[in-house]
């Protein structure tokens, strides 16, 4: 090794910067081609309509992915997103819409029901995270026991019921435009861009990835690792029940099988995994997680547009995951889909 | 002399634009032990590496007149299963069916040890075995493989004296026997004490090989840096006696594992080594100064200010830098760059409302870059992709960035090639010196302790010695271990 030592420690490196941003961008080829095959299948494919509905689809499912993907920055993961997904909306909803349409008659505002809701957020969040770190029990098994007990309390409160006749106040997140853009994809675009810069530039974010990349050596550099992951569950938390929020607008009720029947913790796996969120934590960006949930997207849309036999969906989906894993693998190197 | 084990001829070796090996020729003797010497970055891992087969050379080839086994610096063990399992891992003697045998393999893992002069209980599962041992099992599976060539590299860095010496007697065992020994170090001693030849490597390539007999010590070091001079000596201070200054850190009854009722004390710009076997408590005592370890009983002050036991954030406000041990699990974040991993300890100097500017980060890391000669592809680079000395070097520098009122250090200079070790020594003491500094230094390494103004040897948890400059090697080791007058 020849090298000008003064030279080379203080010029940044031109081409690990560009390597790192191909990293980013690994996905974006594959959703090129996807858009391509979705235009040449179906002439309503690339319409604004379409493209703004499939935004709309996929933005509660890329809230919970920003969530997830914090978790698993820091180097753990969190099974029960999904069910506080349907709990928090559960619960709000149940306290707001009257007894007709299975509320408990105490008919609060939209606003204090979204503050409910958040609340269940942070209260999950705070649990798990003080479990795990504070505990030091397994986060794998904490949150598995968690989004179980979550989703039977989701169950239990309506009894099965599904609570509708939502509020414009309450339903607005999931279901109002602003011209031809949902709202909910506009939140969620931005909570994207927020995180995204959050991680890149703030103090905080950094120490997400000091923490997942080597949680002693971010100790001994003196950042507080604890608070550090503690903050992350329950953002994770919060984040999934924003998501939820716009679900139940979206669909204008809230069902007991939203998030935990439904599984769409899978879903959320897939989407970080695809877009380069390493489950070993300490590498993954916004770019990444964005770009996967949209290629899930456009894939159910296609399946849709398609009308693809509704037996055979699951099949074609577990195929896609599998298939965007390997391709994941081939464009972004080695450290890539871990 | 009979043909040679291994003999490789014209090794060329580029990863990018770095030219790893140059036109590269060694050859391997029965019954012969080859140290393999250099900078870190001269070659030696990529050399052993391509001997190994985990990647091919550019050019040249090898050739093995006889299976060859690599001992690496990390275990590779499976620490659940027994030594003998771990012996005949992959290729368990079996019966009818594919049925593992396992009073066979209890039994032919007991004969290999005998055969080769070890002692290691064949039933015992390799976790509950010392690092030392564990070295033994991955040499014996090596031998019950039928190996006649050994590749050790750098196998004695995770080990106290007393095993050192226990694992070369295996060695010359080994030796004797007619197998051919590559044994990679950075410490020259070594060297001397258990080859019996030796190669120097620099920048990729063979500067020196000669019979161990024909060379010096300073013959070696002189290879090895080449014709650069050896910058930034460590130099004894003039004014050797200890500051009078009123003590800056006072660590009072500490009590832990390893360590009962300690007293030490440090004066404002002192530098103070710690020193002893492994489990004396030498660097445990260190670590709980820094927050790194909680103590049982005891108080830290830094300042007439108590330090809250375990709390490493605290101590690190409170203006104490730290240099962990063990740079892969606690030194730097792999993935991170250099300049992020050296700015960690101070990102609210970089941050507008929390905010890092990198511009910034870079501005601040770069200096104790160039100051601690930190070789990267930019400071952008991650750090997991430095060779071992320079990530040591970005933990030093880590530590150093954060103005530290106080600087503890352990075993800065672990696995650093000779000329970095000077050069990072020298920068410590250079440090303490222009900002006042106070210096805290656990090492088993005596050569480290060369800077220091005073020596506290610690034996069995409590405080044994204390040297003062000029130091006497042998009354330093002698105290180690537990003999000696007291001082």
């Amino acid at each position: 090794m020849i090298k000008t030592i003064d030279k080379a420690s203080v010029t940044p490196s031109r081409s690990a910067a560009a390597i790192s941003w191909i990293r980013e961008a690994a996905l974006l080829p594959v959703l090129g081609v996807l858009l391509v095959v979705g235009a040449l299948l179906n002439n309503h494919f690339l319409t604004v309509s379409n493209m703004t509905g499939v935004g709309q689809q996929v933005s509660a499912l890329g809230v919970v992915v920003v969530g997830e993907s914090l978790i698993l920055l820091i180097g753990g993961m969190d099974l029960s997103l999904e069910s506080t997904y349907g709990l928090a909306p559960m619960v709000a909803a149940w306290l707001i819409v009257p007894a007709a349409s299975f509320g408990n008659g105490m008919m609060l505002g939209s606003f204090l029901g979204i503050v409910i809701l958040l609340a269940i957020g942070v209260a999950v969040g705070l649990v798990n995270g003080l479990l795990i770190v504070k505990g030091r029990l397994n986060g794998f098994i904490v949150t598995l026991g968690m989004t179980i007990l979550l989703a039977g309390l989701q169950n239990g409160t309506v009894k099965g019921q599904a609570p509708f006749n939502l509020p414009t106040g309450f339903a607005y997140l999931g279901s109002a435009t602003i011209g031809a853009f949902p709202v909910s994809l506009i939140v969620a675009a931005l909570i994207f861009i927020a995180t995204g810069l959050f991680l890149r530039y703030h103090r905080a974010g950094r120490a997400v990835y000091a923490i997942g990349g080597n949680r002693d050596a971010a100790r001994a550099a003196g950042i507080k690792v604890d608070r550090v992951r503690i903050g992350v569950y329950v953002a994770g938390s919060v984040l999934a029940a924003i998501g939820g929020l716009m679900e139940a607008g979206r669909v204008s009720s809230v069902t007991p099988q939203q998030g935990y029947q439904e599984g769409i913790i899978f879903a959320v796996f897939a989407a970080a995994v695809i877009g380069g969120v390493s489950l070993q934590g300490g590498r993954g960006n916004m770019v990444g997680a964005a770009s996967g949930v949209i290629l899930l997207g456009l894939v159910q849309n296609i399946l849709d547009l398609e009308q693809a036999p509704n037996y055979w969906i699951d099949a074609i989906n577990g195929g896609v995951i599998l298939f965007a894993l390997l391709l994941a693998r081939v464009i972004g190197g080695e450290a890539s889909a871990e | 002399m009979s043909e040679p084990a291994v003999a490789a001829a014209g090794i060329h070796k580029r990863f990018g634009s770095t030219r790893a090996l140059r036109g590269v020729d060694l050859t391997l003797e029965p019954g012969r032990c080859l140290g393999l010497v250099g900078r870190n970055g001269a070659g030696k891992s990529t050399l052993v590496s391509i001997l190994s087969g985990i990647y091919p050379p550019d050019a040249g080839e090898v050739h093995l007149n006889a299976p060859l086994a690599t001992v690496f610096q990390h275990s590779m063990v499976v620490p659940g299963m027994t030594v003998a399992e771990n012996v005949f891992l992959g290729r368990q003697p079996r019966r009818r069916g594919g049925i593992v045998d396992w009073r066979q393999m209890r039994e032919q893992a007991e004969r290999v040890m005998a055969d080769w002069g070890f002692d290691v209980n064949a039933s015992t599962p390799c976790g509950n075995l010392t690092v030392e041992q564990r070295q033994v099992v991955e040499i014996v599976r090596a031998l019950a493989a039928g190996t006649r060539c050994l590749l050790l590299d750098e196998p004695t860095a995770a080990l106290e004296r007393g095993a050192t010496e226990r694992l070369f007697e295996r060695i010359r065992q080994v030796r004797t026997q007619g197998v051919a020994i590559l044994y990679i170090s950075h410490h020259l001693e070594e060297v001397f004490e258990i080859c019996t030849d030796v190669a120097v490597l620099r920048d990729g390539a063979k500067v020196l090989a000669a019979p161990l007999g024909e060379v010096t010590k300073t013959d070696l070091v002189t290879a090895m840096v080449g014709n650069v001079p050896a910058r930034a000596r460590a130099q004894l201070r003039a004014d050797a006696a200890v500051r009078e200054g009123r003590p800056m850190l006072t660590a009072e009854g500490i009590t832990a594992d390893y360590l009962r009722n300690v007293m030490l004390s440090v004066a404002a710009g002192e530098r103070v080594g710690v020193t002893g076997l492994r489990g004396s408590g030498a660097t445990t005592l260190a670590r709980i100064v820094a927050g790194a370890a909680t103590q049982d009983a005891g108080t830290v002050h830094l300042n007439q200010r108590q330090l809250r036991p375990g709390d490493r954030a605290g101590a690190l406000r409170a203006g104490i830098g730290y240099i962990p041990e063990d740079r892969q699990a606690d030194g730097f974040v792999p993935l991170l760059g250099a300049a992020e991993n050296i700015a960690m300890t101070v990102t609210e100097r970089i941050a507008a409302a929390g905010f890092i500017n990198p511009k910034r980060r870079e501005t601040l890391a770069a200096p104790l870059a160039s100051r601690l000669s930190l070789v990267s592809a930019g400071l952008g680079q991650p750090v997991g992709e430095l060779s071992g000395g320079n990530q040591q070097k970005v933990t030093v520098a880590r530590a150093l960035a954060s103005d530290p009122k106080l600087i503890v250090a352990i075993t800065p200079t672990r696995g650093v090639d000779v000329a970095s070790k000077e050069l990072l020594l020298g920068e410590l003491a250079r440090i303490t010196e222009e900002t006042g500094a106070s210096l805290l230094l656990a090492s088993d390494e005596l050569d480290d302790l060369v800077i220091c103004d005073r020596i506290v040897v610690l034996v069995r948890g409590e405080v044994f010695a204390e040297f003062h400059p000029p130091f006497d090697r042998e009354a330093l080791i002698a105290a180690t271990e537990g003999m000696g007058a007291h001082d």
